[in-house]
């Protein structure tokens, strides 16, 4: 809601400046976008009359003007405006006027001939975007009076970005309301006289949807001058509210919207066959409106129709053929109060939103049609000339909202606000509102204004008595919260050490959108079902994620545009995967390309590998168990290179996969080597609480063999037999060497493995020791066909 | 001393004395000192001589060997140093050369953000929800008192899936997932992703909000004031930062406040990043909506709730000074590393 100060002053004058204004509107809830001039800061110009007007002698394009300015003598002005001529009265930029701080009015030839001054068009002045020749002035302006105090330009403009509950304020007798309440100040509503009908003329009024519509008033007018022009002042309130001039009638209607806050509509009477119908539309009922557009109507739209045809959309946009045009002399006028569950949202489904929708939508004051046709008429009268005819009118009081009073506990102020205000303020406030106050034993019966939507339960009220009281005088307080502490479960997985962990090994953490490119998700999911946004912001990132891997590959890949060679990140977030039912799962995800350091001299710069990121991803689970609990099995996965990924398995589980890009995939993206983990939070489960075990007092013995393994066995086979068959006195079974090549039959690797033996009652005998050892060898020679190696 | 022995033990000293390594000097201790060594030859033919002479005699000999003994030990601790010496100045290394070493990475400035506040909020005794990210129309909407067709639906720009079917527009949802399973007290703070259908300068289809909220028999306003005053004090490590409640209207709270600070790029001046105003606005909140209440089966008579929900790249950007928003999700490594320290 954009509108001028000066109009607000008008209703209400509070002794504050403007910023205090603006402030205070902004802390009364009605937030101050901004604060702008009415004008620029021009000066000099005054209201002059065009005397004559003679064809410069040496251009086709000019004109020589003289011009009186209200001094003693006429001046001389060269004018390249075609619509200048005799009798005019223009704004006039006076010898040594700025127009703005850059631009001075100096005595000038142009071709030749003596120019004194400038005649402005409104655009030249700052009052248009464009205009098209000079700015006429009405013939009763006031010769030599300056410019901006006639058109009282020094004014600002103020708009307020209203929330949707408060569609009181969406006009100037609305904001007034509020200002007068804020200071105190007086509000002195403009008289508006009832226009008696100078006619019989009416248009009969059917309202076949009271509920939609509970009152309908309709007034004729008829013999209007269809050339009559819109005043300045009038205009220049509607350009101060940001709304232009169109034509004398549109520019009332709107002057009256903006002024009371009742939109209105005119009609052109020879256009309505009948008389008016207000009526759901039926379906599939075609109307042309007033912006060009032609729309197939829904039959849940609230119509303005006659005996044949729709001619509005209630409430919404008028049709085009039955709107005022040039050639219209009678006009029918109308003021209707259209329940807001009728209009929300209706507007929208044909993608439109009017100043009209827009007020219809959060509530237009239901006692307010009257007095507005009555402005209308009245303005009309004066612009544009006529008869009006009496006002017609129908109205279904039950179906007009209805202010039932609100029970306001004083107790339940405090309850909520914090603070004990006094009864006195209270009332106070609440009868400033313009609501009606009733005494109750322990507070308050309340009547909300017809103006106003939003009061319907207690807090309605408390939170007004808040508002207009003060947030500010409120005071900051801790209550005694209640006590109660975080109960984390020790041994959950966390995900905050998880993602700290991986930054201490030089991960990069990122955050990529949740929505993917269909290629990308063909390419790294192609066997999940997508689940595809219905209105994405583009086809791009119409499709919610299955994995994280789309969004770590295509930070890869603009990364590595922009000159990072080595680039190692993690995400943490949802996938979303549709099979019987729609899951949601958080996953932790992570892909590294380039040497395993950063390039330092003391290090050579080795290429990553797959077990740079098993290793790291290791160091993550630790925090669930030692390495090794969880299982690297190879398995193919669509995305993967298939000699490089595995499947993760923790306490029978699958957990996640990890792996390298596949070539192809590799290729299509040109990317270099990629790894890539992926891991299911939700599947992780809990680490088990430490448990103590005494500490051994005897010597613990290691033993190292060297086993011959056949290629196609892998590692974590040979460890699961070992630890099988190994005695409990076999402390830990770890791997130090992995050797294929010379001394070593092609076909085998050379796996040395070391045994730690402790028992925790004795020391160890060689025998003992001797038989753990042979017990596991035979196991691994039987199971596995492991030989010693020599 | 016998002469013979006198200059056996100065010919065994010169020998020590121009010795110049601990190999020689061990050779010639057992030359001389040894089991076979020519004083041990002495002190075998001691037996030759007469009964009376033999202890004076063993006695020269006795200390000659330690006079050699002595000399060997001064002249083998002399050369220990000096190898000593000369390995430390071989091994000098040039101490300014980079260590060896894996880089930290770090933490993306939203997460860093968002741990921050949570943190805050936990010393305060909230805890942390989570929420799903596709919601329902009941626990976006309907719940939170948006009835279908409400014009506060249009401040939502919402990216659907279908008729019920969402992409939370806010991390108010959790709000009601939470109080739909649990009664009070409650205090608790979600934190996530949330989308709006809206792509331009000052907007990214996906942000990050936290959601706070608490319920309790005697919750007010005036709590909401102090949570959210020191919160913020808290964040921006300040103790006079200015900051105001504005009435506003969010529909599932009542009564409904949007916060401002003073401005922290300019002090409250007047700059750009505040238009000019002086102010910034962080936050909406207010106390929890009777009807919302009413959605989850909690008694608004009996119980009273403060709800707040700020956005997390908004705090992240004053924080930190970034002016572009869709920084945050570009992932420019250039970007990101300037929040790892």
């Amino acid at each position: 809601m954009r509108f001028s100060e000066a109009w607000l002053r008008e209703w209400t004058n509070p002794s504050i400046q403007t910023n205090e204004l603006a402030d205070q509107l902004s802390m009364a809830g009605l937030e101050v976008d901004s604060v702008e001039p009415a004008a620029p800061p021009f000066n000099g110009v005054v209201v002059g009359e065009v005397l004559s007007r003679e064809q410069h002698p040496d251009a086709d394009k000019l004109s020589v003007c003289q011009v009186n300015i209200g001094a003693d003598e006429s001046v001389q002005i060269v004018c390249g405006a075609q619509n200048v001529a005799a009798g005019m009265r223009v704004p006039v930029a006076t010898l040594g006027a700025h127009l703005s701080p850059e631009f001075k009015i100096r005595k000038t030839k142009l071709r030749g001939v003596q120019s004194m001054g400038m005649i402005c068009s409104a655009a030249e002045l700052g009052l248009a975007e464009s205009s098209e020749g000079i700015m006429p002035l009405p013939d009763d302006a006031p010769i030599g009076v300056d410019f901006r105090a006639y058109l009282m330009l020094d004014d600002a403009c103020i708009e307020v970005d209203l929330t949707p509950d408060r569609g009181d304020c969406l006009s100037v007798a609305g904001i007034a309301r509020e200002v007068s309440v804020l200071n105190q100040s007086e509000l002195s509503i403009p008289a508006i006289n009832p226009m008696p009908a100078q006619t019989k003329t009416v248009c009969k009024v059917a309202v076949q949807a009271p509920s939609a519509c509970p009152r309908y008033l309709c007034r004729v007018l008829e013999g209007v001058n269809p050339q009559a022009e819109t005043p300045n002042w009038l205009l220049e309130r509607l350009r101060r509210s940001g709304i232009r001039g169109i034509s004398p009638v549109v520019d009332v209607t709107n002057y009256v919207m903006l002024e009371l806050g009742q939109p209105m509509h005119g009609f052109d009477l020879a256009q309505i066959q009948g008389g008016i119908q207000v009526r759901m539309a039926q379906a599939d009922e075609k109307l042309r409106l007033l912006d060009g557009n032609e729309v197939t109507l829904q039959a849940d739209t609230l119509v303005i129709a006659d005996h044949a045809k729709p001619l509005a959309m209630a409430g919404i946009m008028g049709g085009a053929a039955s709107g005022v045009s040039e050639a219209t002399t009678d006009i029918l006028l109308e003021a209707a109060f259209f329940t807001p569950l009728a209009i929300t949202g209706k507007a929208r489904t044909y993608g439109l939103h009017t100043d009209s929708s827009h007020r219809f939508e959060r509530g237009v004051d239901y006692a307010l049609q009257h007095l507005a046709m009555e402005r209308a008429t009245a303005l009309l009268l004066e612009i544009v000339g006529g008869q009006p005819g009496p006002i017609v009118e129908q109205t279904h009081e039950t179906d007009l909202p209805q202010r039932q009073p609100i029970y306001l506990r004083r107790e339940r102020i405090t309850r909520v606000l914090g603070i004990n205000i006094e009864d006195a303020t209270v009332v106070d406030i609440l009868t400033r509102l313009g609501m009606q106050v009733m005494e109750q034993p322990d507070g308050w019966a309340i009547t909300a204004p017809s103006a106003r939507f939003d009061m319907t339960i207690e807090v309605d009220l408390i939170e007004e008595i808040g508002r207009i009281y003060g947030y500010n005088k409120i005071p900051s307080g801790l209550s005694a919260a209640p006590v109660s502490m975080a109960s984390k479960p020790e041994t959950a997985f966390s995900l905050d050490r998880a993602k700290q962990m991986l930054v201490d090994r030089d991960y990069q953490e990122v955050i990529t959108y949740s929505f993917i490119s269909p290629d990308m998700a063909n390419l790294i999911t192609p066997k999940t079902q997508a689940v595809t946004l219905a209105n994405p912001i583009s086809a791009d990132m119409s499709i919610m994620r299955a994995s994280l891997w789309p969004g770590l590959l295509s930070t890869l890949q603009y990364n590595l545009a922009r000159q990072q060679e080595r680039v190692r990140i993690f995400e943490s977030g949802l996938t979303f995967v549709k099979e019987d039912k729609l899951e949601q799962k958080p996953y932790l995800a992570a892909a590294i390309c380039g040497t395993a350091l950063a390039e330092q001299w003391g290090e050579t710069g080795r290429k990553v590998d797959f077990y740079d990121l098993k290793g790291d991803l290791e160091a993550v689970l630790s925090q669930l168990d030692d390495p090794g609990a969880c299982t690297f099995a190879a398995t193919d996965c669509a995305s993967l290179h298939p000699g490089q990924s595995a499947r993760i398995w923790r306490q029978g589980a699958p957990i996640g996969w990890i792996g390298m890009l596949h070539p192809e995939i590799q290729n299509t993206l040109s990317l270099p080597t990629v790894l890539l983990f992926e891991i299911a939070l939700s599947e992780l489960g809990a680490s088990e609480l430490p448990s103590f075990k005494a500490l051994s007092k005897f010597p613990s013995i290691r033993r190292d063999l060297a086993l011959l393994v056949s290629e196609a066995i892998s590692y974590q086979q040979v460890w699961d037999v070992a630890r099988a068959a190994a005695p409990d006195i076999v402390r830990s079974i770890k791997l130090f060497d992995v050797y294929t090549g010379e001394h070593v039959e092609p076909g085998l690797k050379s796996l040395a493995l070391n045994l730690t033996l402790q028992d925790s009652s004795q020391t160890l005998t060689d025998q003992a020791v001797e038989q753990a050892t042979t017990t596991v060898l035979a196991a691994l020679a039987d199971q596995l066909a492991v030989k010693l190696r020599d | 001393m016998s002469t013979e022995l006198e200059k056996l033990l100065t010919t065994a000293q010169t020998a020590v004395a121009v010795a110049d390594h601990l190999t020689e000097i061990d050779e010639i201790r057992v030359k001389y000192l040894g089991k076979t060594g020519v004083f041990t030859a002495q002190l075998k033919q001691l037996g030759q001589l007469p009964k009376a002479e033999r202890p004076a005699a063993g006695q020269l000999i006795n200390q000659a060997k330690q006079a050699l003994q002595k000399t060997i030990e001064l002249r083998k601790q002399a050369l220990e140093q000096a190898a000593l010496a000369e390995r430390l100045t071989a091994e000098k290394i040039d101490v300014s050369l980079p260590g060896r070493r894996s880089d930290a990475g770090g933490l993306h400035p939203v997460t860093r953000t968002m741990q921050r506040i949570e943190s805050i909020f936990a010393g305060a005794g909230f805890t942390v929800a989570q929420g799903p990210e596709i919601e329902d129309d009941f626990h976006n909407f309907e719940a939170l008192n948006i009835p279908a067709h409400h014009p506060a639906r249009a401040m939502h720009d919402t990216f659907y899936f279908d008729e019920h079917l969402l992409l939370r527009t806010h991390t108010s949802p959790v709000q009601i997932r939470v109080m739909q399973h649990a009664k009070p007290p409650l205090k608790v703070i979600a934190p996530g992703r949330v989308y709006r259908c809206d792509s331009d300068l000052t907007h990214t289809p996906m942000f990050h909000q936290v959601e706070g909220f608490m319920v309790d028999d005697q919750v007010t306003f005036a709590d909401l004031k102090g949570i959210l005053n020191a919160f913020l004090q808290i964040f921006f490590e300040r103790d006079d930062l200015k900051v105001r409640f504005r009435p506003s209207y969010f529909p599932f709270t009542e009564p409904s406040a949007e916060v401002d600070i003073q401005c922290v790029m300019c002090g409250g001046e007047g700059c750009r990043v505040c238009s000019h105003t002086g102010w910034l606005e962080v936050l909406g909140c207010g106390m929890i909506h009777p009807e919302v209440m009413r959605h989850v089966d909690i008694d608004s008579e009996t119980y009273t709730g403060y709800a707040f929900g700020m956005g997390v790249e908004r705090l992240a950007m004053l924080r930190y000074g970034v002016n572009d928003l869709r920084l945050f999700f570009e992932n420019d490594l250039r970007f990101l590393r300037q929040f790892a320290a």
